[in-house]
């Protein structure tokens, strides 16, 4: 069992909750879990329930959607310093995407039930966790929008004389 | 007749010169390399981030970048993506056709006004073409510089150009390579996502870069501000602008854009003085 | 104007045989002779070979989409305003072939060019039309990339100029600073006096001197010279242009008013193709049915084309407010940032031969008056 002071540590090393007042802090930790994957274990599997949001400490994690009859599409990547999860404050708490383990992952993991009361309770908790959250998701939406672009154009299809370069 | 009639005539800068393809390397499905040496003899000097109208006979001439090594004279080199019908004539070439060469043309990546800095290239897609002239010259000059980083993002991994050198570069102790592609299905172990995320994540002191930005219009404004968000100065960015040319060299009027011709005060223009015109649609 | 010398100026005055020596004398000496003749309904620019050839008694009317030759009383050979088009199409002609290769082995080989064809004298080059030379004697001469072809028929080149005696409908080079007056760049000037048929006549460079010495002429008195400064006085036109106002064009670039002049414009790039100073090419390859010879040509082009701005994809104007602001803002504003003056000599053209009557004056009057924009 980790104890809450190296939890506190471990939160404290993460940019994610960087500036966050000792005492909300406190009720963050209270809420927190240290947690490991092995390659290709899951952190969310999209469509079950999602009352977890990860802090990544290190390794990197694979959102992706699996598509029947073809290997899974990874739509984006998350590593040390990132944080994976949202669906835990959106009803019905469900998650969008499957997160796989790409790494060995080490993660803080946040109880979305636990803070959420937390945040009910405590407003100004509500309100420093809110706050990072909606540029994640606004980074998140913003990546998805650039990738719908296909900026770099789809290959020419051309018809070549079997010529190999 | 009046005094300038006696002036000599100046060279025509509408003339190509013949250069020989010497060899041609396929890159990816659409994207080849040529290394041409001038017929004549003699070799080819230029600086990072010109380009060349490139001459095919009977079908036209279009801009393309030198994608080689400064430091290397002898031979000239091209990397190109065949969209069109002259890229697609130039592709059907072989070693030993000729190619009719004009340039070098326009402004370059000012490599030497970096030294002291970190330099971060950031590239997207065939961008990374004139780009490598640069990366070249600033290893050349490696204890100039702060970090080396190279941010690439390319469509998927199958669209990675330069893809052995950018192996390379990653195993070198001096330089820090990242690597996104925007999709991918199946085995990859490396970033997904769009370019502008490892400005967010590459390692370099965004007080004391500087960076050199080259790809599709839209990547380029994304990537802009995603520095800006890093903290890099403005006037520290550097990107390289594409607009329709004929001449090259401020001639034919294609390429005005705003007070500048592309071609000849461009390509490469520093950020802080082109943000207002990336702004507006269709100037 | 570099390369015009200025001997020390002493009017002289000739007749039309005078003028007729000049045209034959000119042409002796090896010049292919261009001025103004009537054809098609308007006065251009062509070959002459005699005064003959001169537009007698033509004037013109001009104004926004509308141009009339109408007859004058006073037989002038030089009674209309700006020809149809400038001298552009002589100095930089609208198709150029740039070179003719032959295939051969694995490349081609660039066949010799043709030989240079004779230098041209213009006769009847008016103010602004000699600011547009000038402007181009900047745009086509670079330092690092001078424009050889334009160089060389520019640096051979005679050019008489003729001061205008009234102005168009449609001019407006007082605003510009272009003229009426003829200052300099010229090797002769002439200022034609209709009632007494006969012209006051200044040379501007030894050439233009020593053309004159060879003439018949009588030297001009106080009174040929007042009576020479009193045409050009009343040749001031009455539009303006605030060349403040157009300066500041660039940054208006998302003004309403390029909305409402879409709606009219036809995007037909006549404004272009008259304009004296639009210098834009294309340049297009054409080879024979074996594919064994082929030529570049320069041709003009024009930005209200929506090929002019397209890049692997696609064209960035699509829109005619985006190609009309291009042509506007370029040649008003950006002009001066990249040639130190406008590209805007005030002739007019672009507004008579503008097939719904735009006029640049207008618009940079509308532009300046409000902020309205997106």
């Amino acid at each position: 069992m980790v104890q809450p002071e190296n939890l506190g540590r471990i939160l404290d090393e993460h940019p994610f909750f960087a500036g966050i007042p000792g005492d909300l802090r406190a009720l963050l930790i209270g809420c927190a879990a240290n947690e490991r994957f092995d390659i290709g274990q899951f952190l969310a599997r999209e469509g079950l329930p999602s009352d977890k949001f990860y802090l990544i400490r290190a390794g990197q994690v694979a959102i992706e959607v699996d598509v029947p009859g073809k290997k899974p599409i990874i739509l984006e990547t998350a590593a040390e310093g990132e944080v994976i999860g949202w669906s835990w404050i959106v009803p019905p708490y469900r998650a969008s995407f499957d997160a796989r383990a790409q790494t060995l992952v080490r993660a803080l993991s946040f109880d979305g039930a636990c803070l959420r009361k937390k945040m009910e309770a405590d407003h100004s908790l509500g309100y420093e966790v809110m706050r990072r959250f909606v540029p994640m998701m606004g980074h998140r939406l913003q990546t998805a929008r650039m990738q719908m672009l296909d900026l770099y154009g789809p290959a020419v299809v051309k018809a070549r004389k079997g010529k190999a370069g | 007749m009046n005094a300038h009639a006696r002036n000599p005539a100046p060279a025509d800068p509408m003339m190509p010169h013949p250069f020989r393809i010497e060899r041609v390397r396929r890159e990816l499905s659409d994207t080849f390399t040529m290394e041409m040496v001038p017929q004549s003899g003699g070799g080819f000097r230029f600086r990072p981030g010109q380009f060349n109208m490139l001459y095919v006979f009977g079908v036209g001439e279009i801009p393309i970048s030198i994608s080689g090594d400064p430091g290397d004279g002898a031979v000239l080199v091209h990397t190109t993506r065949a969209v069109g019908a002259v890229s697609q004539a130039l592709d059907n070439l072989k070693a030993g056709d000729i190619v009719g060469v004009r340039g070098p043309f326009g402004s370059y990546w000012p490599v030497e006004q970096a030294f002291g800095h970190d330099l971060v290239f950031v590239a997207g897609g065939v961008g990374l073409a004139p780009l490598r002239p640069a990366i070249y010259q600033a290893m050349a000059n490696r204890e100039r510089f702060g970090k080396v980083v190279v941010l690439y993002g390319a469509r998927t991994p199958a669209d990675i150009l330069f893809r052995k050198e950018l192996e390379k570069w990653r195993g070198r102790f001096d330089m820090n390579v990242m690597v996104t592609v925007d999709r991918v299905a199946g085995k990859w172990n490396s970033d997904v996502g769009v370019v502008t995320n490892l400005v967010a994540k590459g390692g370099f002191d965004p007080l004391h870069a500087t960076a050199f930005v080259c790809g599709p219009e839209v990547m380029m404004r994304y990537v802009a501000l995603a520095l800006e968000k890093r903290g890099v100065a403005l006037s520290s960015v550097w990107l390289s602008m594409e607009r329709n040319m004929k001449c090259g060299c401020g001639l034919c009027g294609h390429c005005q854009w705003g007070s500048d011709f592309v071609c000849k005060d461009g390509p490469v223009f520093r950020y802080d003085q082109i943000a207002d015109r990336l702004s507006v649609r269709e100037l | 104007m570099p390369g015009f010398d200025s001997p020390a100026a002493a009017a002289v005055v000739l007749d039309k045989g005078g003028l007729d020596g000049l045209i034959a004398g000119l042409g002796a000496g090896g010049f292919r002779v261009i001025g103004p003749t009537v054809s098609g309904d308007a006065v251009v620019y062509d070959d002459i070979t005699s005064v003959k050839d001169l537009p007698a008694g033509w004037g013109d009317e001009q104004q926004g989409g509308r141009y009339r030759l109408v007859k004058r009383q006073d037989g002038a050979l030089f009674g209309y305003t700006a020809g149809a088009q400038g001298w552009k199409r002589h100095l930089y002609p609208p198709r150029q072939t740039l070179f003719t290769a032959r295939r051969k082995d694995k490349g081609y080989e660039v066949l010799p060019p043709p030989p240079a064809p004779p230098p041209m004298a213009f006769i009847g080059v008016r103010a602004c039309e000699l600011a547009a030379m000038a402007v181009h004697d900047r745009v086509f001469g670079d330092k690092t990339a001078p424009e050889p072809g334009y160089q060389r028929r520019r640096a051979a080149a005679f050019v008489v100029a003729v001061e205008c005696g009234q102005a168009g409908g449609t001019c407006f080079c007082a605003s510009m600073g272009t003229g009426p007056e003829v200052t300099a760049g010229f090797d002769i000037k002439l200022v034609e006096l209709p009632a007494r048929g006969v012209f006051v006549a200044t040379a501007g460079s030894s050439a233009g001197a020593d053309m004159l010495a060879r003439l018949k002429v009588a030297a001009a008195t106080e009174a040929d010279k007042a009576e020479a400064a009193r045409r050009v006085a009343g040749a001031r036109p009455a539009k303006i242009m605030d060349t403040a106002q157009a300066r500041g064009l660039q940054a208006k670039a998302e003004h309403s008013r390029w909305d409402e002049v879409a709606k009219r414009c036809l995007t037909c790039g006549n404004c272009t193709m008259v304009c004296p100073t639009c210098f834009c090419s294309s340049v297009e390859d054409s080879t024979d049915l074996k594919g064994e010879t082929s030529e570049r040509t320069r041709t003009w082009d024009s930005c209200f084309s929506i090929d002019f701005s397209y890049i692997h994809g696609g064209a960035v104007r699509t829109q005619a407010r985006s190609r009309y602001r291009q042509w506007i803002t370029h040649k008003l504003s950006a002009w001066h940032d990249q040639f130190g003056g406008s590209g805007c000599v005030g002739c007019g053209r672009c507004i008579t031969w503008c097939p719904v009557g735009i006029d640049i004056t207008e618009e940079v009057a509308a532009i300046a008056a409000s902020d309205q924009g997106r």
